[in-house]
């Protein structure tokens, strides 16, 4: 078989990180191809290269596409000879019609006039080939998730596709709507169009596709086929995590005291889609002096869970109890969880954590203005000492503290971050995605930091989607899917491949559970 | 925390004067436009801009403006906008003309009903826009049509006066002379050589904190420039009124209001946490400030200085007139951005509006004294908006 597109020896360096390290992908004409690999192995790098968005020359290595050598300066350039991606977030106005939405960008006119008339009818035809039956005149918004994802192929199709890369296309789609969409690939296949499938979950892999490429910290592992041998779940597991961790996290010696803080029956529904449970009957506890991990896929409910918790800042219908010390804490509102020691460390630094145009001495003291002020008049010089003082202590690279937080880098954005709820003294201390972005180095030190946190006697609840990470710098793990708790074990008994069946098994029994419920259903009705 | 790093010795004291007046162009630059207008139609109009009577009148002009300034930057740094003031003033006046000239209210308890309906009102409209989340130009706008149909409503669209004098002085007074001079009014003098003087002293004070916590710093060239400028321009400006009447009183309430919203700005957690949520909302109130009632509050504080300027411009005019107001709004917001104040808000300085108003003023007065119409001035203006705001971006996107 003809390969349809090779790509060899692909790097692609940004400021401090190299995202890609000499990647090779070759996938066949009509063939299923699968790309797997934990956040930030590099996939979506990759496509990004792929697709142009990277342009060519920003990055090593050579992209042929149906033998010919390809240098795409753009997305246009990849879509005109039929690369088309399609991201997890989809790019689909939501108060424009599934026509509207088809065109964009691409609209069927003559002289700058649209002909509404052809438009509907190609419109109408498109959408019979992914299988919807839905007017073309629908909103995009009146549409659940899995239709929008079945308008986004029909408006690759419309561009002439010829390979299809979809980006965790299944990561917000219930059972049947992702049972359609893949059925909908195998059916392309059919048709000559051959796909890239970046996903997670390892049952869908097997069942369409033909190859799997692995990749990990931005290099290629290897590349299985599925035909010559089923392929398990650990061989893959294996693959995507299999990586020493030596010295890459600060030594601690662990001595967690008493229970500080204490999380029962706690759930949040969904802000928007009423009755919709994203966090499910929650317990947990930290001690003092431990450091807390929660592992979970992407959509786990963890940053839901955590937001909610920390002054109902998430979802609505929010249940539960949150006891410090073994006593009742209020926390209905984020002045009040402050209030009662609690920090929330957003993963989002720079939409929910710092104020970008204000300087780093102004993000430091937000949290706790009283700090450094006496009956509500700030004394400036105070603020300028703590904020060079945290500077010192977190190590902050900047010219002073009066740079604006826009112009730092990620790993220096977090550490202001860190250092803002650090003065606000809290005695538990949520970090979401604490490390996400920010280079090796910069990890070490934020390790360190929170080392120093729990020696002080403090608790912290460390969200991460490395794994690595949790392992090595977690007491205890919690592993949540779904909105739910499914596992909790010390670090020390944990291994990657442990968590990663501990949530894969919750999803198959989730699964299981969810088709013996249709089963009976089923049954009951006839 | 014991991980402690060496850092190079303590950073300079003092920024290179080079490197200074660059990251304080904005602020600079809009004390030097402003005297380069002031002297521009000095030239133009062969002096009448700076004679007393004219200065007079340019404050007595200005003044609703700059009050009412100080509470849009405010909303503005908040994220959100004003559209409703000028009704509001008109509406206030009406209010107290009523009041005053029908029910014969003394203009104390009326001055306490109108201050009172104007933060009713900013409240009313806040709550719209801090608890229901609709846009502020929307509920203002709103705002701006229902106050100024109130105002019609209330004076059945006729024009209503004239004022006790007590209620006329608010506006057209000026402070009594305690020294009793014979053609010069000494009171103001003295008081336009302390008040620099007191100011001076404060900030030479704050030099001296900031150089013992070895905090970068003004270069000292520049703080004595600045110093002595300051110094020389109201001394200038106190003799020029003393030869006339002194101090106007509302110039008193001005000057007064200036200071306090420049040190709560500038020195008080509230101000922090206003600018905080014009910078990022979802951060301020993911570190526990209460947004909702910060954007509540500071559109009833507008109210209240809207309120304050209907009762000065109905007493400068000594009558309450349907039309009182209309456009006040456009004046008060250009203002604020002239004077550096971003629209996605954040960014914006209490010094740096009133400077924006004073340039408006200043232009609007002497242009109609070179006798320019109302139709070139109206352009000119726009212009020099988009200019400063022009300005701005400009540097932005170059730092």
């Amino acid at each position: 078989m003809d390969s349809i597109l090779e790509m060899r020896g692909i790097t692609k360096t940004f400021p401090g990180v190299k995202a890609l390290d000499n990647v090779n992908l070759s996938v066949r004409e009509g063939e299923i191809h699968a790309l797997i690999g934990e956040n930030g192995a590099g996939k979506s790098t990759l496509m990004k290269v792929l697709s142009g968005v990277y342009p060519h020359g920003t990055y090593e290595g050579e992209i042929r596409f149906r033998g010919q050598p390809c240098a795409f300066r753009g997305i246009a350039d990849s879509e005109k000879l039929g690369i088309i991606i399609i991201h997890q977030e989809l790019a689909l106005v939501p108060l424009l019609s599934i026509t509207e939405n088809l065109f964009l960008g691409n609209e069927q006119a003559k002289r700058g006039r649209i002909d509404w008339v052809a438009a509907t009818a190609r419109a109408r035809e498109l959408l019979r080939m992914v299988g919807l039956t839905d007017s073309p005149e629908t909103l995009i918004t009146d549409i659940g998730v899995g239709k929008q994802q079945l308008v986004e192929i029909a408006k690759a199709l419309s561009k002439q596709v010829k390979l299809l890369i979809l980006d965790e296309p299944t990561a917000s789609l219930n059972e049947s709507d992702s049972d359609a969409l893949l059925e909908l690939l195998l059916r392309f296949k059919e048709q000559g169009i051959s796909s890239i499938l970046i996903s997670h979950k390892l049952n869908e892999i097997a069942k369409v596709a033909d190859r799997v490429t692995i990749l990990r910290d931005g290099t290629t592992v290897e590349t299985l086929d599925c035909h010559d041998a089923p392929i398990s779940q650990d061989r893959i597991i294996k693959g995507m995590v299999g990586r020493d961790l030596a010295d890459r996290y600060p030594r601690r010696t662990s001595n967690p005291g008493g229970i500080l803080f204490e999380v029962k029956d706690w759930s949040a529904d969904h802000p928007i889609h009423a009755g919709r449970r994203v966090v499910k009957d929650i317990d947990l506890h930290v001690r003092r002096g431990e450091v807390v991990g929660i592992a979970g896929l992407m959509g786990a409910g963890r940053t839901e869970f955590a937001m909610s918790l920390f002054g109902r800042s998430y979802g609505r219908n929010i249940r539960g109890q949150a006891f410090l010390d073994g006593r009742e804490i209020d926390v209905s509102t984020i002045s009040k969880a402050m209030g009662n020691g609690l920090a929330y460390a957003t993963e989002d630094r720079k939409h929910y954590g710092l104020v970008l145009d204000n300087d780093i001495r102004h993000n430091v003291t937000l949290a706790n203005l009283d700090g450094v002020a006496k009956r509500g008049v700030i004394h400036h010089e105070r603020e300028i000492e703590v904020a060079n003082d945290f500077r010192r202590r977190l190590r902050i690279r900047c010219a002073d503290v009066f740079q604006q937080t826009v112009n730092l880098s990620g790993g220096n954005q977090q550490k202001v971050v860190l250092s803002k709820w650090l003065f606000a003294d809290p005695k538990v201390l949520i970090l979401d995605e604490p490390t996400r972005g920010i280079d090796v180095g910069a990890k070490y030190e934020i390790y360190t930091i929170v080392n120093q946190l729990v020696a002080e006697g403090r608790g912290v609840i460390l969200i991460s989607s490395e794994l690595p990470e949790l392992l090595g710098v977690a007491d205890r793990i919690y592993v949540m899917n779904e909105g739910a708790l499914v596992a909790e074990m010390p670090a020390a008994e944990a291994s990657q491949e442990k968590i990663m069946h501990a949530i894969m098994s919750s999803a198959s029994k989730a699964t299981a559970a969810r088709a013996a419920v249709a089963a009976a259903a089923r049954e009951s009705l006839q | 925390m014991s991980a402690e790093l060496n850092l190079p010795a303590a950073p300079p004291r003092q920024a290179s004067m080079a490197k200074f007046l660059k990251s304080h162009m904005r602020d600079y630059g809009m004390l030097i436009s402003l005297l380069a207008i002031v002297a521009f139609f000095q030239y133009m109009t062969n002096g009448t801009l700076l004679q007393p009577l004219n200065l007079t009148n340019l404050v007595l002009q200005n003044s609703y403006i700059v009050i009412m300034a100080l509470g849009m930057l405010l909303v503005i740094v908040a994220g959100h906008i004003d559209l409703s003031v000028g009704s509001i003033v008109g509406f206030i006046g009406a209010l107290a003309a009523i009041l005053m000239v029908q029910f014969h209210w003394h203009f104390v308890p009326t001055a306490i009903v109108s201050l009172l309906a104007g933060a009713a009102i900013g409240a009313a409209q806040g709550y719209w826009v801090a608890y229901f989340r609709i846009p502020s130009f929307i509920v203002t706008l709103a705002g701006m049509l229902v106050f100024r149909g109130l105002s019609l409503a209330l004076l059945a669209g006729q024009s209503v006066g004239p004022f006790p004098v007590e209620f006329q002085r608010l506006s057209s007074g000026f402070i009594p002379d305690i020294f009793g001079t014979e053609g010069f009014h000494t009171t103001t003098m003295v008081l336009c050589l302390a008040t620099p003087a007191i100011l001076i002293a404060f900030s030479v004070a704050a030099r001296l904190r900031r150089h013992r916590f070895a905090i970068e710093q003004e270069p000292l060239v520049l703080f004595l420039l600045k110093s002595a400028g300051l110094f020389a321009v109201v001394a200038y400006v106190g003799w020029l009124l003393s030869t006339y009447k002194g101090l106007p009183n509302v110039l008193i309430i001005m000057a007064l209001l200036i200071g306090i919203y420049a040190f709560v700005t500038r020195d008080t957690t509230i101000g922090r946490r206003i600018y905080a949520l014009g910078g990022n909302e979802k951060a301020a109130k993911l570190s526990g400030i209460d947004t909702r009632r910060l954007s509540f509050y500071t559109f009833v504080n507008m109210g209240v200085l809207a309120a304050l300027a209907g009762l000065i411009f109905a007493a400068r005019l000594n009558t309450a007139t349907p039309k009182a107001g209309v456009s006040f709004e456009l004046d008060v917001i250009a203002a604020c951005f002239i004077g550096g104040a971003s629209a996605s808000g954040g960014v914006g300085r209490v010094t740096g509006a009133v400077i924006g108003a004073f340039i408006m003023g200043v232009m609007n007065n002497g242009m109609s004294i070179v006798g320019i119409g109302i139709d070139w001035q109206q352009v000119i203006k726009g212009l020099v908006l988009l200019a400063a705001v022009c300005f701005d971006v400009y540097n932005k996107g170059k730092a």
